[in-house]
């Protein structure tokens, strides 16, 4: 399900298919790059008591000032799309597009993990990063930084696998989404 | 044409072009260039108020009285903080109004500046969208789009913080009314054809119809008022409304339910309750109106008419979603209907009407008399009747006295019933009827007040007098915060924490004091020739109406409770009402 901006869009014909359950689901909202957009956005959550599991924002077109904000929230069908009919309220926002509903989607994060620590410990980290195709983008005789990019659930094993290996801290990007096929947003 | 100008010339000459004629403000000193402009023009009526709250509810009651853009001034730092509650309010509300607050230059933003506060932060969930400008050269595109956002789609509450050196700068103005807008914000009028068509087939069939209508069609403007009055002709549906749509049938119509909700009529929630297919017409299915959410109207199938899509199975789940403006759908409606000129169930018709007949049988506002004290329904039934044949506006302030408003005070139009609905604010009323009095400068209007929320916008008193406002604050003194007390009655074991007022100024001198005329009425027999005499009266004047101290507002829904779970004001003893709500009610407000 897709709100475009200055359309009309009856939520509840839609639905119908869709189970009536809790889970997460992926926005792609598009919107002006102006000052306090995102902010709009985050209030707009926060106010309402709805939650965010994950924000990424970009600009994506820069001609047209167009950034793309990701977000990632839980909630059952009718929630969801008050959400959406939220953030399209919205004066900046131009469209807002449900990926989940959308069919496939491909999702990626990218984190960077850094470990420290000597011996064992060291050989199993670099192990484990090759089986992840983690890079190496930092080395010392004492730790390592690696660059992961996978889906969340990939880096949520990596890094739980690094709380072994002398993790010392992660810090992750957040979700980028684009549905599977030729049609965009 | 374009000409140089300005920052501040240009906030003058925007205004003029969008047709505004009444500014209300409050000046300071991050607005100064614009208040030296306003000072050497005479196309924009400048009034000053007492306080910057008073600027933004004269502003809604212009706007609501008037159907155009109410425009308020004010400072930056406490002057926009100030303006906080009317936009809030005017935001739930959907009342168009464009609010120009200063802000310190530029340069100082983000230094903790004299009167410096983030307006655009602090106003942002309580706007339908506020600039900070930025530049002389965006400022144009800026005021213009500000009365565009304000009045397009679901009306509401538009903020532009300016920053002085940006008032004092020159740069290019031009009359961008009506060239392209500066946002892509363009909000769909017509409903969806197939949509309107499956909700005429729903109505056609309808045994137990009933039209539930909102502030919407106030909204959509006076033509949506007259195709909702056509639509209840053509269709013979009985019709009900929420507070904000009061007015828009006229409640002398024979398919008049009275108001619904909380305080509404019996016949009203209990037509709601058992319905078959239910209309909602610019209405959003607030929790006034729904009572128990998991016991509202059971068996009904729901039509809602919304130009606001987040309105949609927000709080109910409605079989047919109808999004666009409520004059353009109704008028789709109307011609759909009269095109299939349908044959309706006549006789499923005639037993709902029997039923509803049977509700109103009830007389659910009947309360006791008195000849010794003035019961405050009385003083509304009153009122009513005395201003018949007037040009009146009502406004009203939040609490008891609003709620017997709405049932004893008769609207028979649009747009003459003020009052604060989703954000229940107290000390609207005076304000607002000042605004609603300087867009109606020679008709009545009364400010509908209780001795509490008088008081809490009362030095509007002081503009009215300086405008020679002759407007009218009819206060129904019961020494106590009525609601409050009648609540603390129901909930908590009539404990009156802090609901009696023991310091009531004299409202006679009071009224006095300020310039106005004071009349004090305390007998029942009295009250009519008080009444005259305050119409009578070219001056404000503040009416202190003595109540009957502990009276309570009935019909209630108590919290928690469904629409056919009512509370009727003669059948309920002190206890009952003790027990009405029960624990999971208590938390609700």
């Amino acid at each position: 399900m897709m709100i475009v901006a200055g359309q009309s869009q009856s939520a509840y014909f839609l639905e119908e298919d869709i189970p009536n359950t809790e889970r997460s689901h992926t926005l792609s909202v598009l919107v002006d790059n102006e000052p306090g957009v995102l902010a709009r956005i985050v209030g707009l959550f926060s106010g309402r008591g709805y939650n965010i599991e994950s924000l990424t924002v970009s600009e994506v077109e820069h001609e047209k000032h167009l950034s793309r904000i990701t977000i990632v929230t839980t909630g059952k069908p009718p929630v969801v799309t008050q959400i959406m009919h939220q953030i399209g309220r919205l004066i900046p926002v131009h469209r807002v597009t449900n990926l989940t509903w959308l069919g496939e989607t491909i999702e990626r994060e990218l984190a960077l993990v850094k470990v420290a620590g000597k011996g064992e410990i060291r050989d199993d980290a670099l192990r484990l990063a090759q089986a992840f195709n983690a890079r190496i983008v930092d080395a010392t005789l004492e730790s390592y930084v690696f660059e992961i990019t996978g889906t969340p659930s990939d880096i949520d094993r990596f890094v739980s696998l690094m709380t072994n290996c002398g993790l010392v801290e992660v810090a992750r990007t957040g979700l980028a989404a684009v549905g599977r096929g030729k049609i965009g947003m | 044409m374009t000409r140089q100008m300005t920052g501040a010339e240009m906030v003058i000459q925007a205004l003029i072009d969008q047709g505004v004629d009444t500014i209300f403000g409050y000046p300071g000193g991050s607005v100064l260039p614009i208040y030296d402009e306003i000072f050497q023009q005479d196309k924009i009526n400048h009034i000053l108020v007492r306080h910057e709250q008073g600027a933004g509810h004269a502003a809604e009651g212009y706007a609501r009285s008037t159907g155009k853009v109410g425009v308020a001034l004010v400072t930056s730092g406490p002057g926009a903080t100030n303006m906080v509650t009317p936009l809030a309010d005017a935001l739930l509300d959907s009342i168009p109004m464009v609010c120009i607050t200063g802000q310190v230059p530029t340069h100082l933003i983000g230094t903790d500046a004299f009167q410096e506060a983030d307006t655009v932060g602090i106003t942002r969930p309580c706007t339908k969208h506020n600039f900070l400008v930025r530049t002389i050269e965006s400022l144009p595109r800026i005021l213009h789009e500000a009365f565009r956002i304000a009045t397009t789609g679901r009306p509401g509450p538009v903020l532009i913080d300016i920053p002085k050196n940006i008032q004092f700068q020159t740069g290019t103005y031009e009359n961008c009314k009506d060239k392209a807008p500066l946002t892509q914000y363009n909000p769909r009028r017509e409903g969806d054809a197939d949509a309107i068509r499956a909700a005429v087939n729903l109505m056609i069939a309808a045994k137990k119809p009933v039209l539930y209508t909102g502030g919407g069609v106030i909204n959509s403007g006076r033509h949506a008022t007259e195709l909702l009055r056509d639509l209840v002709k053509l269709t013979g549906f009985p019709i009900t409304s929420t507070l904000m749509g009061l007015g828009a049938y006229p409640a002398s119509g024979p398919n008049w339910l009275g108001m619904l909700g909380m305080h509404g009529t019996y016949e009203a929630n209990l037509a709601m309750h058992d319905c078959d297919v239910m209309v909602c017409v610019g209405a959003r299915f607030d929790d006034r109106i729904t009572g128990r959410i998991d016991a509202f109207s059971p068996n009904s199938k729901k039509i809602h008419i919304d130009i606001d899509p987040s309105s949609i199975n927000k709080n109910v789940r409605v079989d047919i979603p109808i999004v666009g403006d409520v004059g353009s759908v109704l008028a789709e409606m109307i011609r759909l209907w009269k095109e299939l000129s349908p044959q309706t169930d006549a006789a499923a018709h005639k037993n709902w009407w029997n039923q509803i007949a049977s509700w109103r049988a009830k007389k659910c506002l009947r309360y006791k008399k008195s000849h010794d004290v003035i019961m405050p329904q009385y003083a509304i039934e009153r009122l009513y009747a005395m201003t018949r044949g007037h040009d009146t506006y009502i406004t009203t302030e939040v609490g008891q006295h609003q709620m017997w408003a709405a049932q004893f005070f008769g609207f028979d139009e649009p747009n003459r019933l003020m009052t604060s609905g989703g954000l229940g604010t107290m000390g609207y009323g005076l304000p607002a009827a000042l605004g609603a009095q300087i867009a109606h400068p020679n008709s009545l209007v009364i400010d509908i007040a209780g001795d509490a929320s008088a008081q809490m916008c009362i030095q509007e008193l002081s503009t009215a007098v300086q405008y020679d406002a002759p407007i009218k604050i009819f206060i129904l003194n019961n020494q106590y915060m009525g609601m409050v007390r009648q609540w603390q009655q129901l909930l908590h074991g009539n404990r009156l924490s802090h609901s009696y007022v023991e310091a009531m100024p004299d409202f006679v001198k009071l009224a006095e004091a300020y310039g106005g005329v004071g009349i004090r009425c305390e007998k029942p027999d009295e009250l009519d020739d008080a009444i005259t005499e305050m119409i009578s009266v070219k001056k404000p004047v503040i009416f202190d109406c003595r109540v009957a101290n502990l009276a309570n507002c009935f019909p209630m829904i108590p919290s928690g409770k469904a629409h056919n779970e009512m509370l009727l004001g003669e059948d309920v003893s002190d206890e009952e009402i003790g027990n009405a709500i029960g624990a999971a009610g208590k938390v609700l407000v």
